[in-house]
């Protein structure tokens, strides 16, 4: 026996990218029910700092921008990667995305009339008649101030206006509540099997379209600035059907430094005012790499940079595995309390150290994951009817292969409006029919999987072990710096992994909703997504975006300008992958622009990359 | 390093004749460590059957809130350096348990979104192709100041009135309705607040103990709020009356 509910439309997933979709199909009139691992409010959408990108022009550095610039910058950002019809609908709503939220709540922060002058120097000037409208930000990789924000906690009040929108429509939303298997007969997607992390009951939903808004997979690694729910649920849902491909997985975010050992974000502003990275003897090593840039090179260089000199024994040894220094001491107490004040507040609430006098642990940390569901600009999942995924658990593909700061959140927010209108589409010309056989056959499944891993009948393999080293595998062979025999033996350990992770069993009695029942559940499907991260990678034999191929050290658009489609064949070993061209409409793919490192020596810097 | 000494409360309601325990487990201190490393890997290591929750690990998303030695402390923002050798370990009081260290939180603070309505109140249609309304800056920062709220539930945990009233919407509550009252766009009235907080279950159930101002993680002025909203709604009920 088991509880079964019924609904127009089920959205896996309530970050911003879930919750706007839910609100466009439930005010379209259709009956929704939004699932998630945690609250609403818990998601990771609210620990993006950063801002939303939408090219309002309201602020003096942001004036003369369109949506056209705000194009190029995207389409320039993700190396030719991206889909450019895609990224002509996302820049034109965006503005649109950004009053709406404004109408419903959030309080943006606005231009200020009057003079003022830059770190730099310059000296900048709003005029009265734009004061009060909605201001931005600078941010890495955009012709333009673009990034509209509120302080430093725009995820936040992003995601809890959006709730409120959620909260006051009524929607239904079943929190801790996690979709353990997709139910679907190779043609069409009913709904799916989901696991109450309340009471570990199981539950069947069924709706005549299921939406996947499960965020990324930066959990994978050992190291990632991602929430520790980040784990690629919803990707290797929609890849165990057999018959959804996921677009570009091997396309995978860095962010330079990543505080040790909780791997929290340290902006890079603590660089762009003048810090240095030490290593284990306390010397400035970036000067001998990038003689002009130092600190301040692009993103990319900067990781590529440091994981080399720990490569060649200059990291500094921990508990948690080696890692360089960031010093801003030399900035002064003044400095540090003002202008680095947050950084200042991490480092005391999380390590207890004073930046003041004190150094900075920190290394290269997984930051976001570009790849995901592949869908068409409909937002609807390739191979199954009926299925649908937004936001960054899906490859739409605004990214390509490196996300500018600023694009993430936006497209949250502008991806489940414009989905959230064709789910209801697709719903209101659909009829609901299904078997109930077919619902059985998927709980009995789901059944049988726990019953295994309660009882350890099938094996006694530990799941804490067998992730920490699938982590460790893909930091160090399918991090930053790739090359062929380091992708190809992760390859073979990952499969290994794989194999053994069929013969998990637990430790603990697995009553309830028990926590390490919940993860020896999701262990082989993130096995999976590692295996299509690593298949992917190896297989890609150019250096592209964030994909960097230390012996394929360029971009190769006459062979590579194409997008990775991952498929899992049920029983497989190793993912199938396919390819299909980009969709180039306006730019032609060129030279990204990015400064002198970015030219040759290595083609694809991404200082494009966010925060 | 010091071997550190857990004392974690122990209790799942829903598996079937569990009991609420006291289990100890031994930890060696590492550098850095927080309640978030030190639990995780008691999980890994002794017991994977212990239920706590952590989500973004930064002190931003609010799911980690716990008793820490009697305290409600964020556990990820809290270094066990800043802790004596024991640390016990025990859920919020106040929300319901769901087991061991995890307690409902979430659905608590959704019905109290509900009962305050804590959403714009406007009747202007959203018009996708004018410019935005303008906003003083200042406005602006003040509602963002107000909106930070985490909704960690420390305030909550550590309050007399909410302890023992169980409809008492605590500072959470009074900060929300604050954060409404100071944005332009929602057009309630204070007789509108009024019906909303006006109440033994809203402002006027504090006994002015402040706990919550000293408990907040992120540090919101829960004090200076209360006095605001407080204000606001005495001037509404003397005009009511």
């Amino acid at each position: 026996m088991y509880r079964t509910l019924v609904t127009d439309v089920l959205v896996i997933g309530a970050g911003l990218a879930g919750e706007r979709t839910a609100i466009e199909v439930a005010s379209r009139g259709f009956h929704v029910i939004i699932l998630s691992l945690v609250p609403p409010r818990r998601s990771h959408s609210t620990a993006a700092q950063g801002g939303m990108q939408a090219a309002l022009g309201n602020c003096a550095m942001g004036r003369g921008d369109s949506p056209d610039i705000h194009f190029a910058d995207t389409v320039k950002g993700s190396d030719w990667g991206c889909d450019q019809d895609v990224a002509r609908l996302f820049v034109n709503t965006a503005p649109i995305a950004v009053r709406q939220m404004a109408h419903w709540g959030v309080p943006w922060n606005r231009v200020v009339a009057g003079e003022k002058r830059l770190p730099d120097g310059r000296v900048i000037f709003d005029p009265e008649d734009y004061a009060g409208l909605i201001t931005a930000r600078d941010f890495g990789g955009t012709a333009k101030w673009r990034t509209c924000y509120t302080a430093d906690g725009t995820g936040h009040t992003l995601q809890y206006t959006m709730d409120s929108i959620v909260i006051k429509m009524g929607i239904t939303v079943h929190d801790r509540t996690e979709a353990v298997a997709l139910i679907h007969d190779g043609e069409t997607c009913y709904g799916c099997v989901a696991r109450c992390l309340r009471t570990g009951e199981l539950r069947v939903y069924l709706a005549k379209a299921t939406v996947i808004a499960t965020g990324g997979y930066g959990r994978l690694y050992g190291a990632s600035t991602n929430a520790v729910i980040n784990e690629g649920t919803g990707m290797f849902l929609a890849l165990d059907t057999g018959c959804v491909p996921l677009g570009n997985m091997e396309a995978v975010q860095f962010h330079p430094t990543g505080l040790v050992p909780s791997w929290i974000l340290i902006t890079e502003g603590a660089r762009g005012d003048g810090g240095y990275l030490l290593d284990k003897n306390l010397h400035r090593f970036m000067p001998d790499y990038e003689p002009v840039k130092k600190e301040l090179a692009s993103r990319d260089v900067v990781s590529r940079r440091m994981v080399h000199h720990m490569r060649q024994g200059y990291g500094v040894e921990s508990p948690y595995g080696p890692h360089l220094w960031l010093d801003i001491r030399h900035l002064g107490a003044k400095h540090i309390s003002t202008n680095l004040r947050e950084i200042a507040a991490i480092c005391r609430n999380f390590l207890g150290i004073d930046p003041v006098k004190d150094l900075i642990p920190v290394r290269p940390v997984q930051h976001y994951s570009m790849g995901g569901v592949r869908t068409n600009i409909d937002g609807a999942a390739y191979g199954l009817k009926g299925l649908f995924a937004v936001g960054e658990a899906s490859c739409w593909d605004l990214h390509g292969f490196n996300r500018l700061g600023g694009n993430s959140l936006a497209e949250t927010i502008v991806m489940g409006m414009l989905v959230g209108g064709k789910v209801a589409e697709y719903a209101a010309g659909t009829v609901f029919t299904y078997s109930s056989r077919l619902v059985d056959t998927f709980v009995r499944r789901t059944r049988n999987r726990i019953d295994d891993l309660v009882s350890g009948r099938k094996g006694r393999e530990n799941v804490f072990a067998l992730r920490r080293k699938m982590e460790s595998i893909l930091m160090e062979n399918v991090g930053i710096f790739r090359n062929g025999a380091g992708l190809k033996h992760a390859v073979e350990e990952l499969q290994v992994l794989h194999a053994r992770a069929q013969n998990l069993g637990l430790v603990s009695p697995g009553r309830g909703a028990n926590p390490e029942l919940t993860s020896a559940m999701r262990l082989p499907g993130m096995l999976r997504l590692a295996l299509c991260i690593a298949y992917g990678a190896l297989a890609r034999t150019e250096s592209r975006g964030s994909h960097y191929r230390e012996d394929f050290p360029y971009r190769d658009d006459v062979n590579w300008l194409k997008r990775t489609l991952a498929y899992w064949p049920e029983g497989s070993e190793l993912p199938v992958l396919k390819y299909e061209p980009v969709k180039i409409t306006e730019l032609p793919p060129g030279d990204r622009g990015y400064g002198d490192t970015s030219s040759k020596q290595i083609q694809n810097t991404s200082r494009a990359a966010s925060n | 390093m010091r071997r550190l000494t857990f004392n974690i409360f122990r209790y799942q309601p829903a598996v079937p004749g569990d009991k609420p325990r006291i289990q100890t487990f031994y930890l060696d201190e590492t550098p850095g460590m927080t309640l978030f490393i030190a639990l995780n890997r008691i999980r890994e290591e002794q017991d994977p059957s212990l239920m706590f929750d952590f989500v973004c690990r930064a002190g931003i998303c609010g799911s980690c809130g716990m008793l820490v030695n009697g305290r409600p402390r964020l556990a990820c923002k809290t270094l066990t350096k800043t802790l004596p050798r024991k640390i016990t370990l025990f859920p919020l009081p106040v929300f319901k348990l769901i087991g061991d260290l995890s307690v409902d939180t979430g659905t608590w603070f959704r019905n109290l979104s509900i009962r305050t309505e804590a959403w714009i109140h406007t009747d202007k249609e959203f018009d996708p192709n004018a410019q935005e309304e303008r906003m003083d800056n200042e406005t602006a920062l003040r509602i963002y100041e107000a909106e930070r709220c985490i909704e960690c539930g420390c305030c909550i945990a550590g309050c007399a009135t909410a302890n023992m009233h169980e409809n008492f919407l605590g500072a959470a509550g009074i900060n929300r309705v604050a954060r409404f009252m100071l944005d332009p766009r929602d057009q309630r009235s204070d007789r509108e607040y009024f019906e909303v907080i006006g109440s033994a279950e809203g402002a006027f159930g504090c006994v002015g103990l402040m706990a919550c101002d000293d408990n907040c993680p992120v540090g919101l002025p829960l004090q200076t709020q209360l006095a605001f909203v407080r204000r606001k709604m005495a001037l509404a009920g003397l005009k009511k009356s």
